[in-house]
């Protein structure tokens, strides 16, 4: 009989923090910029140059803690981890391994049989590589230090995933959580949040882990989630032969959808850690806690309470809107512009999330403005434009952001309700159509809607329903 | 512990030479080896105190929470960066194909 | 009026009297240079040119009073392991042989904000790794006052230059007694501040925990002049201290009554050379004679500073050497097949053996398996290092003893045996683990007429106390510079018969 097989899967979480400036020097972290233009003497390893600590960096640390329960380490400090590597500057990465700012917390996710905590092992902040292109034809690769130095955190957590559902899941949670406290857009694709798998596989029932393999470069949701699957099939079919699954680091290969082992004998993993003689410890006071604590801005769970006070909307939709900090923002700002949050939330829920899911825009990635999504529905109020036409607008504010009153006006698509305006087309319709018109006049009343909608199309959509209707009955008396 | 006398092996003198990217003459593998037995042996005499329930001291002031506040103090310091560079390509430093 | 005599602060006033011009102080001191540089070897790089240009400059703003310090227009000599915008910065290193920072030290910005004349960078143990300058790439220095004998090290240019009067004063840099060490053995003053008096902002490092800049001069009035000078409060580094009270100069004070001196008994045993022991003795009972109180204690733990050192020192260096790798700046080998290749031949060829051999030897300690063994055993005696230091000055203002247990040993004498070459910094090193300033000044010679020096250590921002006690003693000994004995137009041609 086949043996039943258990993953077992822990994560590794970089997240670029949101600071303005790098880890330990002024420059700035704004993605993008030729090659090497936010760089300077500290955060490229130049002779003689030395760290400073960004507090920021500290205090976005010391909300991640705290928001996802982990106790904060009061005296913490840096440790330099050696190894070397063109995108690494120094040849050694300042980080933190012996006394880390967070430690011992987790996070609920929800999973197909309920709730489970996910533990946290340890929270550490630490200073991200340069960017390596590497050129087809010349067989070099070009060192770009733009990001070197941008501040991360990582995140350890326990081995208390089972499945990628499970994985994908506390993603999830931790990219909210984050980007609630503002302390990172957690965008996978710029590779602003990142996570290495840890994963080892065994019988079910078995007491002890099996040998872990750790998975690199997985940049998105659906990454993350192939390699779970492949790396999970890989160790099962070598213990089925017999075989033993070696502890190593690979590499994904989302083209290929295979993992690669990075093995190298150039490649000792023996990162000789030591504490930082170049910075000095952390203190951190009950009293910088409670101030970190007491200017975090509010979390989703606050949110939902209060948009039940303040918002007469769906708990439903209160709940879908809040899922991600940018769909909260963008609806409270809408709400605040226009004064009319329930039509805001019809359309976050309806016609936003349509356009995102069929352009497969992340939250992070929406651009439009919640001015202009409230300017259209102050439109439809005034009764400028009709439902249907607003549709259409609200696709162009979707991709291009565009200003609705100014783009209504300049492609002619408000509302005709102007009677003698109305009344060729009318007439026209009603000449064009003579069954139609007996069979209302005979007391089929659908046979109205038929002239309706002809005229509508006449109109290309831009007439008065209402009015319409009315001059219709009016005409066929 | 002090009077035993440290060995270093050929794999020890290979590992340590990957770890810090030095490459060294059998000649210079030899000496080190010696140098190192030695220094280690001296090292050893550490042991002769006892240092339970010592903290280890790297810093020897009590100084802590040196910051930077987050501004941007740096502008684009490209050239600078590169004016040392043993090879440049356009922008960047060009280094030996790090990836087959 | 020979110039040269002068000492800085000297120099400075008849500048600010306008006696001396400042390119006349500038010409004199690379006059002599070039005289004595195919001897002597102190200067890696020797900036005429823009010695000359800074000389002119620096004149305009004393004519228009913007630069009126004591040491405005005096040159002076920076160690080549201190960063200089746009100036060829090596660390006497091959692997850093074409490197032009692009950055000034802070402590040379400090330097050059009080008005110095920068006449180049003096040569040193490669990377500050010696005690001889022998180690340097750019080939030894040589002691002035017997060119068959090293200057000591690491900042043996800078000790050398002051010494034969090459340069005014010099900027050197301690990490295990490289400062306190070639002033002994060059009879010139030399002081390693408080660690964190003096920014390590654009020190290229070799033990960051350990390092710290200090100046070397012909006398303690100098040093004072050029630690108040350069020492500040710099938010570049995180390590740097705010000090209460800059006015070293204020402590150069002609009085040591009831001062608490305690000898270390430790500090005179095995090894100590017998005209050694003797010229500091005699130092002692002068300032004794002046009314401070003289008496011999048991420091303690002596001997296990300079293995604790070595492995602190060796660990902190491997990691901070890593960035020597061919990529952004320095030396990268002609000739390689893909990145791990160019790495070692890189690192290989570009670094000599002793550099070589405190990497591998910091490499290892730090490796798995031996960091809690070696490491963190030697931050564990640092601790009870410091706390002896502690108990000493609970009883005593200043610790005296010998800078180093013999005088400058002949040339290609010391490296064949490392630990004995380590042995030589038993007196120095202990400072630093401890973070302690520490000053030494000549107070003799021995039978080969070369200098003797005495090291007084203090308790940490004790500088002043320091300053008290040898600014006593040279008014006692009414000591004043003096040259090399055979220094003249037939430059170290005698010391080489």
């Amino acid at each position: 009989m086949a043996k039943q097989y258990e993953t077992v899967i822990g994560l590794e979480v970089h997240i670029e923090l949101a600071t303005k400036t790098k880890i330990f020097c002024g420059c700035s972290t704004e993605f993008g910029g030729a090659p090497n233009s936010h760089t300077c003497p500290v955060c490229t390893g130049m002779p003689g140059s030395l760290p400073v600590l960004n507090k920021q960096v500290v205090e976005y640390a010391m909300a991640i803690g705290l928001a996802t329960n982990c106790k904060i380490t009061q005296v913490c400090k840096f440790d330099r981890k050696n190894y070397f590597y063109p995108d690494n500057p120094q040849n050694y990465q300042i980080s933190q391994l012996y006394l880390p700012i967070a430690r011992d917390g987790y996070v609920e996710i929800e999973t197909g049989n309920g709730k489970k905590k996910v533990r946290i092992h340890e929270m550490h902040m630490e200073e991200d590589a340069g960017k390596l292109i590497h050129d087809e034809w010349d067989d070099t690769s070009l060192v770009d230090y733009n990001r070197s130095g941008v501040p991360l955190v990582e995140i350890v957590s326990e081995p208390d995933m089972r499945t990628a559902d499970e994985v994908i899941a506390y993603l999830e949670k931790l990219r909210m959580i984050v980007q609630y406290l503002g302390a990172s857009d957690c965008k996978l694709q710029e590779g602003s949040m990142r996570a290495d798998v840890n994963l080892s596989v065994r019988e079910v029932g078995s007491e002890t882990f099996g040998t872990r393999t750790e998975m690199k470069n997985l940049n998105s949701f659906k990454a993350i989630a192939h390699a779970i699957e492949g790396e999970r099939q890989r160790q099962i079919e070598l213990l089925e032969e017999g075989k033993e699954v070696i502890q190593e680091t690979r590499r994904w290969d989302d083209n290929k959808e295979h993992s690669y082992a990075m093995r190298s004998k150039e490649d000792a993993q023996d990162y000789r850690y030591f504490p930082e003689p170049d910075l000095v410890p952390i203190v951190i006071s009950d009293e910088w806690i409670a101030r970190v604590k007491a200017a975090q801005p509010e979390l989703r769970s606050e949110k939902l309470e209060r948009y039940k006070k303040e918002f007469d909307i769906p708990e439903y939709d209160a709940e879908i809107i809040t899922e991600s900090k940018k769909t909260a923002d963008l609806f409270e700002a809408a709400a605040a512009a226009c004064g009319k949050p329930k039509k805001v939330a019809n359309w976050i829920m309806v016609e936003v999330f349509r356009l995102m899911k069929e352009t497969g825009t992340e939250p992070e990635d929406l651009t439009f403005s919640p001015e202009n999504l409230a300017k259209l529905i102050d439109l439809v109020d005034a009764g400028t434009i009709n439902g249907t036409v607003a549709k259409k607008v609200f696709e162009k504010i979707f991709t291009d952001n565009v200003d609705p009153e100014k783009y209504v006006e300049e492609q002619g698509l408000k509302t005709v309700s102007d009677e003698g305006a109305l009344k060729e087309v009318v007439e026209q319709v009603i000449a064009a159509n003579p069954k139609a018109v007996e069979d209302y006049k005979g007391g089929k009343e659908k046979a109205l809607g038929a002239l309706m909608g002809q005229t509508m199309r006449a109109m290309k959509g831009k007439a008065d329903p209402g009015v319409v209707n009315q001059m219709l009955r009016d005409m066929l008396k | 512990m002090a009077d035993m006398a440290n060995k270093i092996s050929d794999e020890t003198i290979e590992y340590v030479g990957i770890l810090a990217k030095l490459e060294l003459s059998e000649e210079e593998k030899e000496a080190a080896k010696a140098d190192m037995e030695k220094m280690l042996d001296y090292i050893d005499t550490l042991n002769e105190l006892d240092t339970a329930g010592v903290e280890p001291m790297s810093h020897v002031f009590p100084v802590s929470n040196v910051f930077r506040e987050d501004v941007v103090t740096n502008g684009d310091n490209r050239e600078e960066t590169l004016a040392n560079a043993p090879l440049r390509k356009e922008d960047s430093f060009e280094v030996p194909r790090t990836i087959g | 009026m020979d110039i040269l005599k002068l000492t800085a602060l000297e120099l400075g006033k008849k500048i600010k009297d306008k006696e001396i011009s400042v390119r006349e102080a500038a010409e004199a001191a690379i006059e002599r240079a070039k005289a004595a540089e195919p001897e002597l070897n102190s200067f890696v790089t020797l900036d005429e040119e823009g010695a000359l240009a800074q000389a002119e400059e620096m004149q305009r703003k004393i004519d228009q009073g913007e630069a009126a310090g004591p040491l405005a227009g005096v040159p002076a000599a920076i160690k080549d392991n201190m960063c200089i915008r746009g100036q060829l910065t090596t660390c006497s290193s091959k692997i850093l042989s074409n490197f032009r920072p692009t950055f000034t030290a802070e402590a040379v910005e400090n330097l050059q904000r009080a008005g110095a004349v920068i006449l180049g960078k003096t040569n040193m143990d490669e990377f500050a790794m010696g005690s001889t300058t022998e180690t340097s790439w750019y080939g030894p220095t040589r002691n002035p006052h017997n060119t068959a004998h090293v200057p000591g090290g690491s900042s043996g240019g800078s000790c050398a230059a002051v010494a034969a009067e090459e340069s005014f004063y010099a900027l050197g840099s301690d990490t295990g007694g490289s400062i306190r060490q070639p002033s002994s053995f060059c009879g010139v003053v030399g002081m390693k501040p408080t660690y964190g008096t003096v920014s390590r902002y654009g020190l290229i490092a070799y033990g960051s925990s350990l390092d710290q800049i200090g100046p070397i001069t012909k006398d303690v009035s100098d040093c004072a002049a050029v630690l108040e000078a350069i020492a500040s409060h710099d938010a570049k580094d995180s390590t740097s201290i705010a000090r209460e009270d800059y006015r070293f100069t204020d402590a150069l004070v002609n009085d040591v009554q009831g001062l608490r001196i305690g000898i270390p008994r430790d500090y005179l045993g095995d090894g100590l050379d017998g005209e050694v022991q003797a010229a500091v003795t005699e130092a002692a009972k002068v300032l004794e004679k002046c009314g401070a109180k003289v008496e011999m204690f048991d420091l303690g733990l002596v001997k296990y500073a300079i293995p604790a050192y070595y492995t602190i020192a060796a660990a902190e260096a491997s990691s901070n050497l890593e960035r020597f790798d061919g990529v952004k700046y320095g030396y990268r080998t002609p000739d390689y097949e893909g990145l791990h290749d160019m790495y070692k031949r890189t690192r290989s060829e570009g670094f000599g053996p002793e550099v070589k051999r405190r990497i591998m030897l910091g490499s290892f300690v730090l490796s798995s398996g031996y960091y809690d063994a070696y490491y963190l055993k030697a931050l564990r005696v640092k601790a009870l290092i410091k706390q002896a230091f502690d108990r000493a000055f609970e009883k005593y203002d200043v610790i005296l003893g010998p800078a180093a247990p013999t005088t400058a040993p002949e040339l290609g004498k010391s490296l064949s045996d490392p630990i004995k070459m380590y042995l030589g910094d038993i007196y120095t090193i202990s400072v630093n683990l401890a973070g302690l300033p520490g000053i030494s000044i000549p107070v003799g010679r021995d039978g080969k007429g070369l200098p003797v020096g005495m090291q007084l250590i203090g308790n940490v921002f004790q500088e002043k106390t320091l300053f008290r006690a040898a600014y006593t003693y040279e008014c006692a000994t009414e000591k004043q510079y003096e040259g090399p004995a055979e220094f003249g137009r037939e430059f170290g041609k005698e010391a080489r018969q």
